[in-house]
């Protein structure tokens, strides 16, 4: 698979009345052809200054994009134009022109492309059919509901046949159950059509549910990236544990971490479940062998893109250095674990 | 009343003039007002045609003109008047200088108006390669025509204030009806006429000024 968009070393800064803001700072990232990037961070991460350079909205400060055969860093803004023809965006707040129906709002790309009657009619219902809302053609934007204008955005965003599409935080602004159903749709959209999505979001669940990959960012830089399984399973940097500590709630969070204290005097070793089985059997012999009492106290075990996913918490009772040889056994044997003695004399 | 029935020819062709001024000068002011309105609003830092120079230099000369009292604009604009219509007095002359004058306070009208147009609209037509004219005349204008239009409902009515007033150089209309055969005879009755014909005229603008904004607005 070939990069369709390619930053390489980019920066963004801003001069404000305050100070320059560095909005993205020294970002390289490339994202391939057919692949869902779904990119995450706290408000002020830089998020959507990140996607606003993919489609030439910003100009970096310094650094290179790339987007397909273009390099927008060195276009003049009448190509960028074209380029940001055949880049599809999707926004928070849905951004629906008011003063047209369902079917104008569609029919603006397809006419800012030259795309002339009949040919843009028949495109138009064949889009709002895509998205099931061909019966809603001739209503305005405010009739409808929000999950509804997200999907006249997503029908508007693919009227010209872009390759790319850009979502930023297409979805924050729906209920729970209106979300899943705008991220199914999304995922039909790259699954049927083919179309590369960059998702920004700030919501872990989004990412568990549609990408293939994910970059972490955090005051402007990229900290973390890989496949989704991946740093869902191995999150090593503190901002990618604490996102997926939003969605996968097997470790225990420090609150949690004091009480269990209080009431185990034993010691506390959380271990990442593999996907292999007779994990839990290994450590029970593990434990046997070196005679080390242990119990459950807390964890998890759930599914994320079909493959097991989770962590337990034991407590674990005996001489101390039965116990640091069991763990150096098992650690031997590659058993991924964190005693949270430590990290709590880490993070402290 | 007599003198009213012997002025009913008079009256009947103020009435016309102040209706012309007011149409005229709304048609002209609109689209001058309009123009420099967008350029206003665009040029502002962070919009569609940024421009710090051309935005300071239009923003200094609305903000110079426009509260200068209309009656002394009215004096003050003559050169220009008489370059442009040949004379200064008349309903033409009239027409003119109200349709200039008015054309500053328009321009700020339609800025402020589109000031409230969200900018959410205006980003996700720039995201689609529009370039900036088309996205002012396809995006931007249509976006708000609800509130522009309130906005010139508005304009109207202060046309019909600035034609009676532009009676005291002679432009003609009700104003000058008003005075030359009212109050200047002790006509009472002609100045209550030209009054209430005035309350009619203005009261037929809003109404149809607000079922056009109502529609534009869809509600
Ligand atoms: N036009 C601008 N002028 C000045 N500062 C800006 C501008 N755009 C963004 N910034 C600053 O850059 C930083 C990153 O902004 P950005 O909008 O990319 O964040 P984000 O990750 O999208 O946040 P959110 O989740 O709140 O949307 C912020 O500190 C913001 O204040
Ligand atoms: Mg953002």
């Amino acid at each position: 698979m070939s990069a369709l968009v390619r930053l390489e070393a980019v920066s963004k800064s801003y001069a404000t009345p305050a100070g320059t803001v560095t909005a993205v700072q020294d970002l390289s990232l490339e994202v391939a052809q057919g692949e869902i990037l779904g990119v995450i961070g706290y408000s002020g991460a830089g998020k959507s200054t990140l996607v606003r350079l993919v489609n030439a909205l910003e100009k970096p400060t310094s650094g290179r994009v790339f987007v397909g055969d273009d390099e927008l860093t060195a276009l003049p803004e009448k190509r960028l134009r074209e380029v940001r023809r055949e880049i599809g965006m999707i926004f928070q707040q849905f951004n629906l022109f008011r003063s047209r129906t369902v079917a104008g709002n569609v029919a603006f790309p397809l006419k800012l492309a030259g795309v002339k009657q009949p040919e843009r009619d028949a495109r138009v219902a064949r889009l709002l059919d895509f998205v099931g809302l061909l019966e809603k053609a001739h209503a305005y934007p405010e009739q409808l509901s929000g999950g509804q204008k997200q999907r006249v955005g997503i029908a508007r965003a693919l009227a010209t046949d872009p390759k790319l599409l850009l979502a930023d935080e297409a979805t924050s602004a729906l209920d729970p159950e209106t979300t899943a159903d705008v991220l199914a749709l999304l995922k039909r959209v790259n699954r049927e059509l083919g179309v590369t999505i960059i998702v920004i979001t700030h919501e872990m669940e989004a990412i568990r549910a549609i990408a293939d990959r994910v970059a972490v960012m955090d005051s402007g830089r990229i900290v973390e990236s890989g496949p989704v399984y991946d740093v869902f399973a191995h999150p090593s940097t503190t901002a990618a544990a604490r996102f997926v500590a939003t969605v996968l709630h097997d470790r225990p969070s420090a609150d949690t971490l004091t009480r269990l204290r209080a009431a185990h005097p034993g010691r506390l070793v959380t271990f990442a479940v593999p996907e292999q089985k007779g994990f839990t059997g290994q450590l029970s012999r593990a434990f046997a062998d070196h005679g080390v009492e242990n119990e459950i106290v807390f964890g998890g075990i759930g599914e994320l893109q079909e493959r097991s996913i989770g962590a337990l918490t034991y407590e674990l009772t005996g001489a101390d250095a039965a116990i640091d040889a069991a763990l150096d056994a098992l650690r031997a044997r590659g058993v991924d674990l964190v005693e949270e003695v430590e990290l709590e004399e880490q993070t402290a | 009343m007599n003198d009213f029935i012997g002025s009913i020819d008079v009256y009947l062709s103020a009435i016309w003039q102040t209706l012309f001024m007011a149409l005229a000068s709304l048609v002209v002011s609109g689209i001058l007002g309009l123009a420099i309105g967008v350029l206003l609003y665009a040029t502002r830092p962070g919009h569609l045609l940024e421009n710090r120079v051309a935005y300071t230099v239009i923003n200094v000369v609305v903000n110079i003109i426009r509260p200068i009292p209309f009656v002394i604009f009215l004096i003050a604009i003559e050169p220009l008047t008489i370059r442009v219509i040949g004379t200064y007095i008349g309903v033409y002359a009239a027409t003119f200088a109200i349709a200039i004058g008015a054309s500053f306070a328009v321009a700020r009208i339609v800025e402020q108006n589109l000031v409230g147009v969200d900018p959410g609209v205006i980003e996700a037509a720039r995201a689609m390669g529009a370039g900036p004219l088309r996205i002012i005349a396809t995006v931007l204008i249509p976006e708000g025509l609800g509130p522009l239009t309130l906005g010139y409902t508005f304009l109207f009515v202060g046309l019909i204030d600035m034609s009676a007033q532009a009676g005291v150089i002679g432009g003609g209309g009700l104003g000058e009806y008003a005075i030359t055969w009212g109050s200047q005879r002790y006509n009472w009755t002609i100045v209550y006429i030209a009054v209430a014909t005035i309350i009619v005229i203005v009261q037929l603008g809003q109404f149809v000024g607000n079922r056009l904004a109502r529609r534009a607005l869809r509600r």
